[in-house]
């Protein structure tokens, strides 16, 4: 990893822990991070994790772009001896794959693909070396997925799958993004998941959708009550299949304000997950039934 | 006391200086696209600097007053009339209740701020009054101004009719207009003479153009330094790893147009960038109509530090002289 320092114009400074992704790279750039909001740096407004970088917004008029890059440069050294452990939560996302709503839009926009005589799920299982798409829905879904960004648009999360680089799946984006995706649909692009918090533009391939809002600026949804964003960097999710039948029920108990997710407290320890990854995955599975 | 919308124009938004704190959950700052007009149409009135005032693109809304108040219209030239009479742009003016605010058709910018004293005042939303479309916050329901809505005001401060802005202290772009640009992030992924082109090319705004971003076309297309693509950030040349994008940074999809973001930015994504649009040149953009021809300029921080300042001492020459 070399971290690399870039100005954005005079009011940002863009931080590349590491050009490729890893859970490394996530860790070092969320300690930064919270190092930056812990040092109370002057002049700092707005503190911007990401997937294997992040950026600060500041203002120059009372900080010297020179100097705030010097403020920032002193905590890398800390930052990469952090303990890369964390208390989380580990959260069920229900999620109906290969559903009439994206599969409406995807046939729409087939001549932005890569593929335009199959679906979205059958070009990434195939490019993925699956026979079936049953095999690479299960890939998508057995193993826990680790919130590495929050943004794009409106509460939008990026998740990356808790599995070693050999196991991770990967999809082209579309060739041309489309102009249209329908609200809640789970995408896929590059070597991340994603949820589209609102209906809009997207070039993300689109493999099914989740009944469960992830952003209410009405704060009228009942587990977004308190802050219409649901996600935030370091949330754990795990992906449960479901049918029709349960997304019209689910769909019904949202509207109803009875729909409650299934969040579990856990702990997440980098050196104990790259020692066992398969152990640390069951033991997050493990909390998610037992609670 | 408050404004009926008898007409609302192409797309008209309530809009202040926006919501800071939040681009971390991919909701931008938005407000204003021209930060100076909105300032000053708002010192004009009487207001306070900061205060909700509807932003219209292109064409003008038809508005109606209940009650008497002060306006002001500040940023591109479009003629303003009270009951069909003209009214000079970035001078405040009386409205008396019962009468109608309309306007001609756009001469030079894009976007008119109509600044009523007591400023706008629909609920705010995270802290600010302006209009998030996307994510449907601020503004009236999360949306632009429509037929038949009612806009409240306010109440009025001490501002006086006929207050006016002097001429030279009203900056819009040139023709071609120029965009000074801060390289960086990803410039080293394009080749020098890729570099050299971007600047010495003509560009034009192309039809895409709106708050959250600007495209530009007629360039010719950047060159990429060959290289092995990083694990995570798919095969295109053009593609990063997810990041942040800087408002004002300009991200060239496969290397053909570039698309300088604004204020209702999103917070990131999977494109490279090859720069960023200096602080003092945000405003300039928001005046900017489609195929209007642009150059980018390249400046080092100092000039851009510069020109911050000097965009400052123009809103303080403002102040100076209207408050």
């Amino acid at each position: 990893m070399k971290t690399r320092y870039s100005f954005g114009g005079d009011e940002h400074i863009f931080v590349e822990v590491d050009e490729e992704m890893s859970l490394d790279a996530f860790f070092k750039s969320l300690s930064m991070t919270n190092a930056v909001r812990d040092s109370n740096i002057r002049g700092v407004t707005e503190i911007c994790p990401a997937n294997a970088s992040f950026q600060i917004k500041f203002d120059p008029d009372e900080i010297h772009p020179n100097d705030m890059l010097a403020e920032l440069k002193k905590l890398e050294g800390a930052a990469e001896n952090a303990e890369k452990r964390m208390t989380t939560r580990i959260i069920e996302i229900p999620v109906y794959y290969n559903d009439p709503w994206t599969h409406e839009t995807l046939m729409r926009f087939r001549e932005r693909h890569q593929d335009p005589n199959g679906t979205d799920l059958e070009y990434a299982a195939s490019i993925n070396g699956f026979d079936t798409i049953e095999q690479f829905i299960e890939a998508h879904h057995s193993n826990p997925w680790f919130v590495s960004m929050v943004g794009f648009v409106s509460g939008l999360p990026f998740l990356y799958q808790l599995v070693e680089r050999d196991r991770q799946l990967q999809v082209p984006k579309y060739l041309r993004p489309r102009t249209d995706t329908p609200k809640l649909t789970v995408g896929y692009g590059g070597c991340f998941s994603c949820i589209y918090s609102v209906r809009g533009a997207g070039g993300y391939q689109m493999f099914g959708i989740t009944p469960m809002p992830i952003f209410d600026p009405e704060q009228k949804i009942t587990y977004l009550k308190d802050f219409m964003v649901f996600f935030k960097p370091g949330d754990i999710v795990k992906w449960r299949p479901i049918d029709r039948a349960e997304y019209d029920s689910i769909v019904a108990q949202v509207e109803a304000g009875t729909y409650e997710p299934k969040i579990v407290d856990v702990e997440f320890d980098l050196d104990a997950f790259n020692k066992d990854i398969d152990g640390t995955n069951a033991k997050l599975k493990e909390a998610l039934n037992v609670g | 006391m408050s404004v009926k919308v008898i007409k609302p124009g192409l797309l008209t938004t309530v809009q202040d200086l926006g919501r800071p704190g939040y681009f971390h959950l991919g909701i931008p700052i938005g407000g204003a696209m021209d930060r100076l007009a909105l300032r000053a149409g708002n010192m004009l009135v009487g207001n306070d600097e900061g205060a909700a005032a509807l932003e219209a693109v292109f064409m003008g809304p038809e508005l109606a007053f209940d009650s008497d108040a002060l306006v002001a219209v500040t940023g591109a030239d479009m003629p303003a009339f009270v009951d069909g009479q003209e009214r000079p742009g970035w001078t405040s003016f009386e409205v008396k209740a019962g009468q109608t605010l309309s306007f001609g058709f756009l001469k030079s910018g894009a976007r008119v701020y109509i600044a009523i004293s007591g400023g706008i005042d629909t609920p705010p939303a995270l802290g600010s009054r302006s209009t998030y479309a996307i994510g449907a916050l601020g503004g009236v329901d999360g949306r632009a101004i429509a037929e038949g809505d009612s806009l409240p005001l306010g109440k009025g401060g001490a501002g006086k009719a006929g207050a006016t802005v002097a001429p030279d202290l009203r900056q819009g772009p040139g023709s071609p207009a120029e965009l000074r640009i801060l390289p960086g992030l990803y410039w080293h992924r394009i080749t020098e003479e890729a570099q050299k082109n971007f600047f010495a090319d003509e560009w034009a705004v192309a039809p895409e153009a709106d708050r959250m971003g600007y495209r530009f076309r007629n360039g010719r297309p950047l060159e990429f330094v060959d290289r092995e693509q990083p694990f995570g950030a798919g095969s295109d040349p053009s593609n990063i790893v997810d990041g942040c994008y800087p408002y004002g940074s300009v991200q060239v999809p496969g290397g053909t147009e570039p698309i300088v973001l604004h204020r209702d930015a999103v917070s990131g994504g999977g494109y490279f960038m090859i720069g960023t649009v200096i602080s003092a040149d945000m405003d300039l953009i928001g005046q900017l109509q489609p195929h209007v021809p642009v150059k980018f300029v390249e400046v080092d921080m100092e000039a851009a530090l510069d020109a911050r300042h000097a965009r400052a001492a123009t809103i303080d020459g403002i102040r100076a002289a209207l408050t």
